[in-house]
C-alpha cells in the first residue's frame, strides 16, 4: 500500500518533562512521573491496535514531547519497535542535552533510531537561565560527542532567539557555537509567546519583531556560510539531511499519533487525542478512541492549507497563485523571488511568511 | 383645567449641577412617582444620555403641587442642542435655575438663561448642593446677582439630595411663575417641542396647547409640515403615560398622530385643527441646522445598504442629521452628513454602531465654506474633496462663531492663548466676580469642531465652560492640505485649513499617521501636500517579522486557522495606496493636540 514515493509518518508523544518551561504550551507534567510505566504499555497497546487495523509501513518515526529521555530507554526502544517500518525509514527522537549519553543512544541505536534532536536553545549560560533550561551549555559538547561516538547518520540542534536580554552577540555566540560541531541540521525558532503560559503574562519579557528579525538574518547568513541550506522557514540542513518527518508534514502528507495530545492527518481529515496522559491511558485500557475531536477541511480549505505550508518551503510555490499586482508587488518588494518556473520567498520574504500567506489565492 | 392653576417651566443647569437628581427629588415629594418606584435620574433614560451623562431628548412629566399642575419640561444639555432648548424654553412660562453652590455659574447656563429672558420667562434661581461642605452659596448668590439681576437674596438654597428647600422651592414656582394665558375658544394653537420615534407607536410628540383645545380622534393640520395627520392619541405623562380625551390651553402633553418621521412632526411646528383650524402659526419655527460636516463610511463595503437603512431609521427620531450619498476614492461608497455638532456627531455615530451593528469610519469633520469662484459662481462646500481647483477660486468664506468662555480667572492667561492659536479675536472681557471672567471670542468655526471642547477643559482641568452660536462668515486665506499615502491621496483625510496652519497641519498629520498605521510589508511613505507640492514626509518603516516560527504536525490547524483571522482582521482595515488602515486611525489622527 505505502512505499517510499507514498509516506506515511508516525508520531509518538511523550508528555513528561523534569521542569517546565515557561514558555512552552506543549501537552507535558512535570508531575506524573508515576504514569511512565501505564502510559508507555498504553502506547504500546495502542499501536498493537493500529497495526491489527492495518497501519502502513512508516516511512518516517518521530518520538517528541515533552522529554522522551526522560523514561527508560529500553521501553521507549520497545515502543520504537512494534512500529513497522520500510527499511530506509528515519527514526527521530527530541532529546534533552543532560539525558544523552552514550548508553542512551545505543539503546535508542539498538531500536533502529537514526537521528536525534536535541534541545540546544542557546550556548549563552544567562540566556539558559532566563529560558528556564536547567541544563548547561558545556552539556551539549559531551551529547554532540555521544551521538557521534554510537555514529548516528544525523541529528539536528535546536536553538532559540529572542529571549529577555539576549543581545546580538550572544545570539551570535550561540549560531557560532552551534556550528563548530558541525551539525547536519539546525532548526532555529524564533522565541514564540504562546497563549496561557506564564511568558504571556510577562510583557516585558516578550520578544521584540526587530531584534528577531535582525537574529533570524544572522543565524540565516552564518549557516549558509557553513554550508546548511534553508529548505523550511526555521529549518537548515546540508544536503541530505532534511527532517523526512517534518516535510512530510508540511507537504501535507498522512501520519499518525500516538500518546495524549498527539496529532493525526489522513485522507484529508485531521484530528488530535484527548489532552492529558490520564485520560489517554484511561481510553485505550477501556479500549475507546482516543480522539478528542477533529476537522475534515473541504477542498478550498485544504487548498489553501496546503499552500500555507508550501510557500515556506525551498520549492516555493507557482506564481499562479498569486495574483498579478499582488506577484508583481512582491517580486519588487523583495519578499519573493523567482527560481525558474516558481517563485520562492527570500529572506526577508521567509520573516514576513504570514503576510505573503494573505495574498494566497 | 383652569389656567391659573398650571405653571409650566424648565429647569437650566450645567450638567452635574443636579438638574436629574432635582427632578427626582420633585416626582418624589409630589408624590407623582411612588418612592419605591424611583428609578434613580427617571427623566434621563436614554443609555447613551445616561453613559455621557446629559441630556440629548427633552422628556416632560406632570405633577401635582398644592392644587396645582406643574409641567415640567426637560431641556437637552448640550451647546449642540441650543435649539431644542429654546423650543422647549417656547413651551414655558418660567424657568428653575440651579446653580452647583460649590461650583457657579457657568457659561452654558448663562447663554440659556439670557435665552430665557428673551422668551420673557420668569427666572426661579435656587443654589444646589448646600449640604457640600464646599458650598458657598453666598459668594455665588452675590455672583447670580451680577450677572442676572436677580437680587441675591431672593435665590433659594437647596439640597436635591437631602430634599431640603424642595418644598419652598415648588411654592416659589406657584408664586413666581405666571400662570400661562391663552383663549380656550380661539382655534387651536399647539406647539410641539420635542419628538421621538417609537418602534410601536410611531412618532410621540410632546405638545402645548397656546389656544383652543386639542382633541383625541380629531383631524390635525401640522402648519409647517404642511400635513393632516388623525389624533390617535393624546394624553399627558404622570410621568406614567395617561390618555386623555383633550388638552386645553396651557396643558402640556403627547400626541401620537400615526406618523413615521420626526421630520414630519419637527420642534417647533405647530398643530391646529383640520378644518377651521388658527391661521396663524406659532413664531420661532426654524429648520435646525447642521454645523458639522463629515463622511460615514461601512468598512466593510457590503454594508452600504444596511448604512443607508440604519441612518433613515435613526433620522426617524433626529430630525436634524442630512445625508447625502458620497463616494470617495480611499474609502469607497458611504455618506456625507450633516450635524449639529461634533458631540452629535459622535453620539450620531456611536449609536448607528451600537443599536445597527455596523463598524464605521468617519472622515474629518469639515464646515460649510463659500467658495466664490473666479466666474463669480457662490458654491457651498462641506466637503474638502469639492472644492474647485485652486486657479478657480477667487476667494473662501468660513463660517465664524461667538463664543463665550467662563472661567475662573487664574486660567485666563492659557484660555486667551488657545483661541490665539485657533485664530480667535477677542471681543470682551468681563469679571463676572472678583474671582471669575467671562471671555467672548470670535473663532472660525472650523477651529471650534477640531478639539477645541476637550483643549478647553484640559487647560482649565474642567473648571471652564463654554457657549457658541453662528455669528457669519468671513473671507480666509484657507488652502486644501491632502495627505498621500504611497503616492496615492487619501481623500478622506484631505482638509481645509489656514495657509498659515497648513506647513504645521500637514507636519503634524504624517507625525501622527506614522504613529498611527500599523507597518505594513513594504516602506509607506507619508506625505501632505498642498496642490501637489509636498509640504512634510514621514515614512511608516516595514514591518520585518510576521511569520509563525514552529510549524509541526500539531501546530498545522491551528496556524490555519490563525491566517485565516488574520484574513479576517484584514477586512477590517481600509487599503487606500496598498496601505490597510485600520478604521480607527480615521478618528484618531482628527485629534491632533496642540
Ligand atoms: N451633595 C449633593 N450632591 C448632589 C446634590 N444634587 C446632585 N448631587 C450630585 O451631583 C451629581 C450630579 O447630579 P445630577 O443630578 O446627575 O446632575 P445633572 O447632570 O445636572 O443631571 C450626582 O453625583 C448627584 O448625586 C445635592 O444637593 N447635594
Ligand atoms: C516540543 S519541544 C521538545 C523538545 C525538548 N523538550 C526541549 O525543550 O528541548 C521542541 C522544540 O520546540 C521549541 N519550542 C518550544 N516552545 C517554543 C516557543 N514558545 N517558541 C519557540 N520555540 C519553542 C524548542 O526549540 C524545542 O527544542
Ligand atoms: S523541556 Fe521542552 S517540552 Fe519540556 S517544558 Fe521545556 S520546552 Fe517544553
Amino acid at each position: 500500500m505505502t512505499s517510499a514515493d507514498q509516506p506515511f509518518g508516525v508520531y509518538v508523544h511523550v508528555p513528561f518533562c523534569a521542569s517546565k518551561c515557561d514558555y512552552c504550551a506543549f501537552a507535558t507534567w512535570t508531575d506524573r512521573h508515576h504514569l511512565v510505566d501505564v502510559y508507555l504499555d498504553a502506547l504500546e497497546i495502542d499501536i498493537a491496535r493500529a497495526v491489527a487495523a492495518g497501519m502502513p509501513l512508516a516511512t518516517t518515526v518521530f518520538v517528541g514531547g515533552g522529554t522522551p529521555t526522560l523514561v527508560p530507554p529500553e521501553r521507549l526502544g520497545a515502543v520504537i519497535r512494534s512500529i513497522p517500518v520500510t527499511g530506509d525509514a528515519e527514526i527521530s527522537v527530541e532529546c534533552n542535552p543532560d539525558d544523552v549519553t552514550h548508553d542512551l543512544l545505543e539503546h535508542y541505536g539498538d531500536a533502529g533510531v537514526n537521528r536525534v534532536s536535541i534541545g540546544v536553545q542557546s550556548m549563552v549560560g544567562h540566556v539558559l537561565g532566563t529560558l528556564g533550561r536547567r541544563h548547561d551549555q558545556r552539556n551539549v559538547a559531551s551529547a554532540v560527542e555521544a551521538v557521534r561516538s554510537v555514529g548516528l547518520p544525523t541529528f539536528n540542534l535546536d536553538i532559540i532567539y529572542g529571549a529577555a536580554g539576549e543581545s546580538q552577540d550572544d545570539w551570535e555566540h550561540t549560531v557560532r557555537s552551534v556550528l563548530e560541531f558541525d551539525p547536519p541540521h539546525v532548526s532555529a525558532y524564533a522565541l514564540t509567546v504562546e497563549a496561557g503560559t506564564p511568558l504571556a503574562g510577562q510583557v516585558d519579557r516578550h520578544p521584540d519583531d526587530d531584534d528577531q528579525a535582525d537574529k533570524y538574518e544572522v543565524v540565516d547568513t552564518l549557516m549558509t556560510a557553513a554550508g546548511l541550506e534553508n529548505y523550511e522557514v526555521s529549518n537548515w540542513a546540508r544536503p541530505g539531511h532534511e527532517c523526512r518527518h517534518n516535510l512530510l508534514y508540511w507537504r501535507q502528507q498522512d501520519y499518525l499519533g500516538f500518546g495524549c495530545a498527539s496529532h493525526s492527518h489522513r485522507d484529508g481529515r485531521r484530528w488530535w487525542n484527548v489532552r492529558t496522559p490520564e485520560r489517554y491511558v484511561d481510553l485505550v485500557r477501556a479500549g475507546a478512541a482516543t480522539e478528542s475531536a477533529g476537522e475534515t477541511l473541504d477542498t478550498d480549505t485544504r487548498r489553501m492549507e496546503g499552500l500555507q505550508l508550501a510557500v515556506r518551503l525551498r520549492d516555493g510555490v507557482s506564481p499562479e497563485v498569486f495574483a498579478p499586482h499582488d506577484l508583481d508587488e512582491l517580486l519588487r518588494g523583495g519578499l519573493l523571488r523567482r527560481d525558474h518556473d516558481r517563485v520562492v520567498l527570500t529572506r526577508t520574504g521567509r520573516l514576513m511568511a504570514n503576510a505573503v500567506s494573505m495574498r494566497l489565492r | 383645567m383652569e389656567l391659573s392653576r398650571i405653571r409650566n417651566f424648565s429647569i437650566i443647569a450645567h450638567i452635574d449641577h443636579g438638574k436629574s437628581t432635582l427632578s427626582d427629588r420633585i416626582l418624589e415629594i409630589t408624590g407623582a412617582v411612588e418612592s419605591r418606584d424611583m428609578r434613580e435620574q427617571y427623566l434621563d433614560s436614554m443609555d447613551l444620555e445616561r453613559e455621557r451623562g446629559i441630556t440629548i431628548k427633552a422628556q416632560n412629566v406632570r405633577v401635582p403641587w398644592r392644587d396645582h399642575v406643574f409641567h415640567l419640561i426637560d431641556t437637552p444639555g448640550h451647546v449642540d442642542f441650543g435649539y431644542e432648548v429654546s423650543r422647549s424654553l417656547a413651551a414655558c412660562e418660567g424657568v428653575v435655575l440651579v446653580v452647583d453652590a460649590a461650583q457657579g455659574i457657568e457659561a452654558q447656563t448663562l447663554a440659556n438663561c439670557y435665552l430665557a429672558l428673551e422668551h420673557d420667562l420668569e427666572i426661579v434661581a435656587a443654589l444646589n448642593k448646600i449640604d457640600l461642605p464646599a458650598a458657598d452659596p453666598d459668594r455665588y448668590a452675590m455672583e447670580i446677582e451680577t450677572v442676572l439681576g436677580i437680587p441675591a437674596e431672593d435665590i433659594l438654597r437647596i439640597s436635591a439630595k437631602t430634599g431640603e428647600g424642595i418644598p419652598e422651592l415648588l411654592d416659589a414656582v406657584i408664586d413666581k411663575i405666571p400662570a400661562p394665558t391663552g383663549n380656550i375658544d380661539a382655534p387651536l394653537q399647539a406647539l410641539i417641542f420635542d419628538s421621538q420615534f417609537d418602534q410601536y407607536r410611531g412618532v410621540v410628540s410632546s405638545v402645548r396647547v397656546v389656544n383652543g383645545k386639542m382633541r383625541a380622534g380629531s383631524k390635525l393640520r401640522f402648519m409647517q409640515a404642511g400635513a393632516d395627520h388623525e389624533a390617535i392619541e393624546i394624553g399627558k405623562r404622570a410621568p406614567a403615560t395617561t390618555p386623555v380625551d383633550e388638552l386645553g390651553p396651557g396643558e402640556v402633553g403627547y400626541l401620537i398622530a400615526g406618523i413615521k418621521d420626526v421630520g414630519d412632526a419637527r420642534s417647533g411646528e405647530t398643530v391646529t385643527t383640520a378644518s377651521h383650524g388658527s391661521t396663524e402659526a406659532l413664531p420661532g419655527y426654524r429648520d435646525p441646522k447642521p454645523m458639522v460636516f463629515s463622511g460615514l463610511f461601512p468598512i466593510d463595503g457590503d454594508d452600504f445598504e444596511t448604512l443607508r437603512e440604519s441612518i433613515e431609521k435613526l433620522k426617524l427620531n433626529d430630525a436634524s442629521i442630512t445625508y447625502t450619498p458620497e463616494s470617495s476614492g480611499a474609502l469607497g461608497f458611504g455618506f456625507r452628513c450633516g450635524f449639529l455638532g461634533l458631540l452629535h456627531m459622535e453620539i450620531v455615530k456611536e449609536r448607528l454602531e451600537r443599536e445597527f451593528g455596523l463598524a464605521l469610519i468617519a472622515t474629518a469633520p469639515s464646515v460649510q465654506y463659500r467658495v466664490h469662484r473666479t466666474d463669480g459662481e457662490l458654491v457651498v462646500v462641506d466637503n474638502p474633496a469639492d472644492l474647485p481647483e485652486a486657479q478657480k477660486i477667487d476667494f473662501i468664506e468660513e463660517p465664524y462663531f461667538r463664543v463665550n468662555i467662563i472661567t475662573p480667572k487664574e486660567y485666563t492667561g492659557p484660555l486667551m492663548d488657545l483661541c490665539q492659536t485657533r485664530r480667535g479675536e477677542m471681543q470682551k472681557m468681563e469679571y463676572l466676580s472678583p474671582e471669575r471672567v467671562e471671555l467672548h471670542y470670535e473663532i472660525p468655526l472650523a477651529e471650534v469642531v477640531v478639539d477645541f471642547f476637550d483643549q478647553l477643559k484640559s487647560r482649565t482641568q474642567g473648571y471652564a465652560s463654554l457657549d457658541y452660536e453662528l455669528s457669519g462668515y468671513r473671507r480666509s486665506n484657507l488652502a486644501k492640505v491632502d495627505l498621500l499615502l504611497n503616492g496615492i491621496a487619501a481623500d478622506a483625510f484631505s482638509t481645509i485649513v489656514h495657509r498659515d496652519k497648513a506647513f504645521d497641519y500637514g507636519r503634524r498629520m504624517c507625525e501622527k499617521l506614522k504613529e498611527l498605521i500599523p507597518r505594513q510589508m513594504f516602506d509607506v511613505p507619508i506625505q501632505a501636500a498642498i496642490g501637489g507640492k509636498v509640504i512634510s514626509r514621514e515614512t511608516v518603516k516595514a514591518r520585518r517579522k510576521d511569520v509563525t516560527a514552529k510549524c509541526y504536525g500539531g501546530d498545522i490547524s491551528r496556524k490555519r486557522k490563525l491566517l485565516e483571522k488574520q484574513k479576517e482582521g484584514k477586512k477590517k482595515m481600509k487599503s487606500i495606496g496598498r496601505v490597510e488602515v485600520p478604521g480607527d486611525v480615521f478618528i484618531s489622527a482628527l485629534k491632533l493636540d496642540d
